[in-house]
């Protein structure tokens, strides 16, 4: 059924009611996208996980929240957070599809050494790749 | 599919044509015929026959699916308490006024300086004709309605990297394409291409039809004329007297117009959601909410409840909730069962007493990200300037989209365009700026279409879906294999509590579905507790 919608550019992860035609221009033209271009743990911190976790990682307290990254002990085993980010949890999405293992790593690895957290041991994309479902 | 017709690769391969040709409507059209399309099974206002002996009922969240719930279970003789997080009612069914401070997540705070009369809707902001629930709500609620102008042939079709970054004109796109389409067409029905397909006669027919309909010369060819201007515009338009020779415009090449991908900016008004004629409130999408709290008692909803916990036994709910502005000791609210329209955001956090197939459902939703900016204009350039009344222009730039006001035309100086409305990795990015650095990206990009921006731009308001304290997202984020998973179990009674909302429909990221999924749910709730 969905081959033949040959319109929807993105066939199925748009079917979506709302982000289909804006999501469809955009990737059609050529300069929107799926995935993410940002380059190195910084950047990509404070262009995607900070929409969410803060600029200061200290996250936020809604009628819902968003856990802080600063100082949390959970970033210790450096499997967590790459499986959380990859796979995605509960209200948080996954982003798996949207980042390189390269990318994965390196914002694992910044957010770990960041934010009042200090674990030493690196990331590798090779982690990265194996946490993939 | 069977093979009377066609074989299913041919059958294939004409929706294709025809979908390439007509855009998607008559794609659409074909298909409808074939049965693929459908409709939300709203048909008239529910009723609810029985009576449920003074049973009380607890309405979780104010949104349109919990004002829904409430209002037609009052009616049906319950109970009804509501708890609402925020201070007013409405949830996602809003709209930001000059006056109206924004406070996002991480302590983001916007006041709206728009001029009175002036506002933007920051998360729905259009009804399409066959949501028939929302509509017939409307009616009842008196919420007087307008169009929407989802298409306009004057409004622009932009790509940075495309004809040097100059946009085109949504009528020049449209009728390029349609025209070099029926042209390929033409030539392959001429040369015998399409034997297989349709009969010598209907062959006949089909190049009329493309001759009119692409606006093609006796030689079915796609060409600078007075009837493709008749179409796409003139370069100078008819006038009278002397001085006015019509001038006709020239056509775009094929190749460059194909490679641009300006025609992915001709699908939305075509798809069954976006046909006209769609529709908006009068002054403000939130005047919605405003109907149906309207026509509930006052004291029935009670704001400032944060839920934090739900109990549930054989014979009722407790729920717990805070004060979301002082904080302080739970207070609790117990009723015989439960509406529960919390965004699963938000749910996934709060400790309940459920079943594993409830959990997981909500468990495995994340919503999407969403990105809506409103700009005040200091004149109402896009009428005055470049003859754009209402509509929406595509760009490939973060911010998607933008759309001129669909009232007011010529009638005050200043105007409020939505300058912004965009999904995915660039909602993502925007939602993470500030609101400052957000409105200098707006205004960039609506500059790289519009110069006018730049001198005329004088206030702004965005709003990033997953910093919004009450959602924390945009709408839930179903895959095909998640809702064959999950669905069933997301909507299912649980005990004395059964969820609805957005989520919980097949017309997610519409109002319509969280008011046909509120509407599906009591009806089963209301059964459960006639019976019982
Ligand atoms: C950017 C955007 C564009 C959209 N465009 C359109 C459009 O053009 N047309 C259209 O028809 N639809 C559109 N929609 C979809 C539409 O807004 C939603 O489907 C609909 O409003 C959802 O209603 P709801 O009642 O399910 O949820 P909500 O409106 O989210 O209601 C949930 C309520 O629960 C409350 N709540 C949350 N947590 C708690 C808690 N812990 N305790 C108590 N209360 C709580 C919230 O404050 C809120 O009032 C759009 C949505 C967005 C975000
Ligand atoms: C759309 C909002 C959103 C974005 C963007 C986002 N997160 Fe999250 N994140 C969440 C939510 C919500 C949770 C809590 C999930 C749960 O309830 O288990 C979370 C949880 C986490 C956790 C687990 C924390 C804990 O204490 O268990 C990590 C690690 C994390 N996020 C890292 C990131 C990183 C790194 C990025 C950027 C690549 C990112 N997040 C982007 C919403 C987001």
């Amino acid at each position: 059924m969905k081959s033949v919608f040959v319109g929807r550019v993105f066939g199925s992860a748009l079917l979506l009611g709302l982000c289909l035609s804006s999501g469809a221009y955009a990737q059609g033209a050529g300069g929107g996208r799926f995935g993410f271009t940002e380059q190195g743990g910084e950047a990509i911190f404070k262009n995607v996980c900070q929409g969410c976790h803060m600029p200061d990682a200290k996250g936020a307290v809604g009628a819902g929240m968003y856990p802080a990254l600063a100082k949390n002990p959970k970033l210790e085993t450096a499997g967590y957070p790459v499986a959380v980010i990859v796979n995605g949890q509960k209200a948080m999405p996954a982003f798996g599809g949207m980042f390189s293992d390269q990318q994965v790593a390196d914002v694992v690895n910044y957010t770990r050494t960041h934010f009042g957290n200090n674990y030493k041991d690196k990331v590798t994309p090779a982690d990265v790749k194996a946490a993939r479902p | 599919m069977t093979e009377q017709v066609l074989a299913p690769m041919n059958r294939r391969s004409l929706f294709r044509m025809i979908g390439m040709a007509a855009g998607s409507a008559a794609m659409y059209q074909a298909m409808t015929d074939l049965g693929y399309a459908g409709e939300s099974g709203y048909s008239a206002p529910l009723k609810l026959e029985g009576d449920p002996k003074g049973a009380s009922v607890l309405v979780l969240g104010a949104g349109l699916a919990g004002l829904t719930a409430a209002l037609e279970l009052r009616n049906a003789g319950y109970k009804v308490q509501v708890l609402e997080y925020q201070h007013k009612a409405g949830g996602r069914n809003i709209s930001i006024r000059g006056g109206d401070t924004v406070n996002e997540l991480g302590g983001f705070t916007q006041h709206c300086q728009f001029d009175p009369g002036f506002y933007v809707n920051p998360g729905p902001m259009r009804i399409p004709y066959h949501h028939i629930a929302l509509l017939d709500y409307c009616k009842r609620l008196n919420v007087p309605l307008e169009p929407f102008s989802i298409i306009n042939y004057n409004a622009m079709i932009h790509n940075s990297k495309a004809f040097g970054g100059k946009p085109k004109r949504y009528r020049e796109v449209e009728t390029d394409f349609r025209g070099y389409v029926s042209e390929l067409l033409a030539k392959c029905t001429s040369q015998g291409k399409l034997d297989q397909a349709v009969t010598k006669e209907d062959a006949e027919v089909l190049l009329q039809a493309l001759r009119a309909w692409g606006a093609l010369n006796q030689n079915y060819e796609y060409k600078k004329s007075g009837q493709v201007s008749n179409h796409r515009g003139y370069d100078v338009d008819p006038g009278g007297g002397l001085s006015w020779q019509p001038t006709d415009s020239e056509p775009m090449a094929m190749a460059e117009l194909l490679q641009s991908r300006l025609w992915t900016g001709l699908l939305t008004g075509h798809e069954y959601e976006y046909q006209m004629t769609m529709f908006q409130p009068v002054g403000g999408m939130d005047r919605i909410s405003a109907g149906f709290v309207r026509a509930l008692p006052p004291d029935m909803i009670k704001y400032n409840c944060k839920v934090t916990e739900i109990k549930q036994d054989a014979n009722g709910v407790v729920v717990s909730y805070v004060d979301s502005q002082k904080g302080g000791a739970p207070q609790t609210a117990t009723a015989n069962w439960c509406v529960n329209t919390i965004p699963t955001t938000i749910l996934s956090q709060v400790p309940m007493q459920i079943g594993a197939p409830l959990k997981n459902a909500i468990n495995s939703l994340s919503y999407s990200a969403g990105f809506k900016a409103g700009v005040q204009m200091k004149r109402r350039w896009w009428e005055d300037d470049e003859r754009i009344y209402g509509g929406i222009t595509y760009t490939d730039q973060p911010v998607a989209l933008i759309s001129y006001p669909s009232t007011q035309f010529m009638q005050t100086q200043k105007g409020v365009v939505l300058g912004a409305y965009t999904f995915g990795p660039h909602a993502f990015e925007l939602t993470s700026l500030s609101p400052e650095e957000r409105m200098k990206v707006v205004v960039d990009c609506g500059a790289a279409i519009h110069p006018q921006y730049r001198t005329e731009f004088e206030n702004g308001v965005s709003v990033g879906w997953h910093r919004m304290p009450f959602t924390l997202g945009c709408f839930a984020q179903w895959t095909e294999a998640n809702r064959e998973k999950n669905y069933n179990a997301l909507c299912a009674i649980d005990g004395r509590m059964v969820l609805a909302g957005e989520h919980a429909s097949h017309l997610g990221a519409w109002q319509e579905g969280a008011i046909v999924s509120a509407l599906d749910a009591i009806k089963r709730l209301h059964q459960r507790a006639v019976a019982a």
